[in-house]
């Protein structure tokens, strides 16, 4: 269907100027773990629940355990190592027994040798192949309810949002979503929990603008949707967010509950969280590893650039960050139908040809990742609360989305930076894209851009001017680049940053079961 | 010429005819007992006549309207209190000179999102050089030294931070209102700068897309910027009130 005629040796270029540019970070996740990678470890090694007698509040035992560990001796080693020595010395059945004597001080963690570290190594290797055996047993439980419902009947799919701050409400509003037409329900985290450096536990019902991301909440929403699915005859997805201080704990959670896609950008945490760079290509580089495990589709987050730079003359921005995203989710593993990469519809709907730019950028990213699951995000930038405009605008964002073969729509609503969208305002916005969908669903059968038209020269530029930025980041360095703002117009100095503090150098003789594991699969 | 205008009423295509249009949302199943209510409650808004022109279910339990009638309240112009700008808008170079003059040296701003709140859209708008509507923000501004402190920082940090850059005007955005954190959050800061820092404290302005320029006081802050404020018109602020505080004639 190439509409671009993209001259494929600039596309080859585009992609090993994007391969360099990642090489020195990939290196660089390699050589690190973090305080998150090593809690993700063990959750997946077993541990659950979290110290309620913690003078700050439920503290997760895997927080303890981390903390403790680090204290006494280091986690460059890994934390399987001193755990699961300690385990064993201390005769305790579960993790958890060992956090609770941890909590206690009854623990003194030490990095075992000779016969004890490969005890340790053996008794961490098989509890942590039985978390990836459980994440396993989820894929192909989807993959059966899947043949059993079915997927969505038509492309894109629908994908909205709820976020009230209750679970118990989330699921309500989740299963009417669902009947009323979505294929794919996010259920937005609650604002800050990005930068938490643990895991809430239990079902939770505050939260602000959003509802914590915990392991129950997911199990909760998961069995929700699965009712539904049934109810609706075909199997609606569940979305939420690997990204922040805990990135790869709650991509293990996504594993171990069966979610389906989730919000995993390489970059966003650093330019728009303020996370220190090292920390967030480390979790990164983990949290995609685990999401390839587990067959989840990742959703990137290039519509953000667009929100604070200008989203014509950033446009190339997008493409160079879809091409990293592309290249970091390979390396980990991740294969081109798992990669939900993003882009938005957010250009000024005052500039001249505003349409047909958004055409021609859409258009690109379709031709550029012709497998990829590619998700099409709504105006917000430009949505002023008039909301009569904001439903026109609405109706060309899905226009746009049928006509470039747009995978996921991300469902716009004229309430956007206004309210929380009413029931009504969700179902008036569901409504324009079943018209679009029913008028125009299948027009870019018709479609064909004169090849020296507006839409095709400009793609090609967008590529160009792609292709010269990536050049430049390879000379200069990709973290040199992030330093200096070339993202969304944040600078973020690599040593700088939230969780810098949680990054350690791994020893020589790091061990991490889950890790080798997951290295192997990419293998 | 006669006095401006004291009484009006809504305008549809006729003075004085007092049309508006609205639409709502009740939690009972679509059919004509749900239109018959959705009338009811037009008529208790004060539109009457008021005809329900569309109504459709939302699944079983709701039905959604479309309402257009015409209102009996008339708005009376000189009960409307707003706060008017009372500074000129200045340009970037002239704010630039004006500061030059009062303070003879720069003029230090920090800002941030204070408490959980993680959206630096507001505050980013304001302070980066990006700016917002074609204005450039803060940064741009040669006289302006900026500390953007970024998302989600606490209060004794802000007061820390105010404290060790000397700021003349501490800025914060606040977009997340659920359960009034805005309010809450900006009474927290503005109760901890004068505790700490008593008449010395810098200017407070807080801003943000829910906020009411008439809750400075409530607020404990000097200003109140709320949405579709640019940084052009947060510039002229900050002149104006260094003026004000320096005693010099605008």
């Amino acid at each position: 269907m190439a509409l671009l005629d993209l001259d494929p040796s600039v596309v080859a270029t585009a992609r090993k100027l994007a391969a360099r540019a990642a090489e020195p970070v990939v290196s660089l996740a390699k050589a690190h773990t973090t305080v998150a990678v090593e809690r993700a470890t063990l959750r997946l090694a077993g541990i659950t629940g979290a110290d309620s007698t913690h003078r700050a509040g439920d503290v997760p035992w895997v927080n303890r355990v981390i903390d403790t560990v680090r204290e006494q001796c280091g986690l460059e080693h890994g934390v399987v190592l001193p755990a699961f020595h300690a385990l064993r010395e201390n005769n305790l059945g579960t993790l958890t027994e060992l956090a609770e004597a941890t909590a206690a001080g009854q623990i003194q963690f030490r990095i075992p040798t000779g016969k004890d570290l490969t005890a340790a190594r053996k008794a961490s290797t098989s509890a942590v192949s039985k978390g990836l055996k459980a994440v396993d047993r989820n894929r192909a439980q989807r993959d059966k309810l899947i043949t059993k419902w079915g997927d969505p009947a038509q492309r894109p799919w629908i994908y909205l949002i709820v976020a009230t701050g209750d679970i118990d409400e989330d699921v309500v509003q989740a299963q009417n979503a669902a009947r009323a037409g979505a294929d794919v329900i996010a259920v937005i985290r609650s604002t800050g929990q990005s930068l938490l450096d643990y895991v809430p536990e239990g079902a939770t019902h505050h939260g602000f603008a959003g509802t914590y991301a915990t392991q129950e909440n997911f199990r909760i929403m998961r069995a929700a949707l699965d009712d539904v699915s049934k109810e609706v005859g075909r199997y609606v997805r569940l979305t939420n967010y690997a990204s922040g201080l805990c990135m790869p704990e709650i991509a293990v959670l996504a594993g171990l509950q069966r979610l389906d896609m989730m919000l995993n950008d390489s970059m966003y945490g650093i330019l728009f969280r303020d996370i220190n760079p090292i920390r967030t290509f480390v979790d990164q580089r983990f949290s995609r590893q685990v999401h390839a495990r587990a067959g989840i589709i990742i959703n990137t987050g290039e519509d953000n650039y667009l929100t604070t730079a200008d989203a014509v003359d950033a446009a190339h921005t997008v493409t160079v960050s879809q091409l990293l995203n592309e290249h970091f989710a390979h390396e980990a593993g991740l294969p081109d139908h798992l990669l939900g990469l993003g882009h938005a519809f957010e250009i000024n709907p005052k500039v001249p040809d505003s349409f047909r730019l958004e055409l021609a950028h859409a258009l690109l990213a379709r031709e550029l990742f012709p497998d990829a699951p590619l998700k099409w995000m709504p105006p917000t930038k430009h949505m002023t609360g008039d909301v009569f405009d904001g439903y026109l605008l609405d109706g060309f964002f899905n226009l746009a989305g049928v006509l470039t073969g747009q995978s996921i729509l991300l469902v716009g609503m004229m309430t956007e930076a206004v309210v929380t969208p009413f029931l009504s305002d969700r179902d008036l916005a569901l409504k324009n894209v079943r018209y679009v969908l029913n008028a125009a669903g299948s027009l870019a059968e018709d479609f064909r851009p004169a090849p020296d038209g507006l839409i095709v020269k400009r793609a090609h530029q967008v590529l160009g001017e792609a292709v010269d930025l990536l050049a430049r980041i390879v000379d200069d360095g990709l973290l040199n680049a992030i330093a200096d703002g070339t993202f969304g117009l944040m600078k973020r100095p690599a040593h700088k940053g939230k969780g810098a503090d949680g990054v350690v150098e791994k020893a020589p003789e790091y061990f991490n079961p889950a890790s080798e594991m997951l290295e192997a699969q990419g293998a | 010429m006669p006095d401006a205008k004291r009484y009006v009423r809504p305008y549809g295509d006729t003075t004085g005819d007092g049309m508006i249009q609205t639409s709502f949302t009740l939690p009972i199943p679509f059919g004509p007992k749900a239109d018959g209510a959705a009338l009811q409650l037009a008529n208790k808004m004060g539109m009457d006549p008021a005809m329900v022109v569309h109504s459709n279910p939302i699944g079983d339990d709701f039905t959604f309207f479309v309402v257009y009638g015409s209102v009996k309240h008339l708005v009376d112009l000189d009960e409307v209190k707003v706060v008017e700008r009372e500074y000129p808008l200045l340009s970037p170079t002239e704010v630039n000179s004006a500061l030059k003059k009062v303070l003879r040296r720069k003029l230090v701003v920090v800002g941030g999102c204070i408490g959980t709140d993680a959206h630096t859209v507001g505050i980013d708008a304001i302070l980066n050089i990006k700016g917002f509507a074609g204005e450039k923000g803060l940064e741009y501004y040669r006289e302006l030294k900026v500390v953007n402190l970024g998302a989600q920082v606490s209060v004794p940090e802000l007061v820390r931070s105010a404290r060790t850059e000397k700021a003349d005007a501490v800025l914060i955005s606040q977009v997340v209102t659920q359960r009034d954190a805005h309010i809450l959050n900006t009474q927290e800061m503005s109760a901890a700068f004068r505790e700490a820092m008593g008449d010395r404290r810098p200017l407070l302005v807080a801003g943000g897309p829910r906020f009411d320029p008439l809750m400075a006081g409530e607020l404990g802050v000097d200003r109140v910027f709320s949405r579709g404020t640019t940084p052009g018109e947060v510039a002229s602020y900050l002149v104006h009130a260094m003026q004000e505080k320096k005693g010099v004639a605008a």
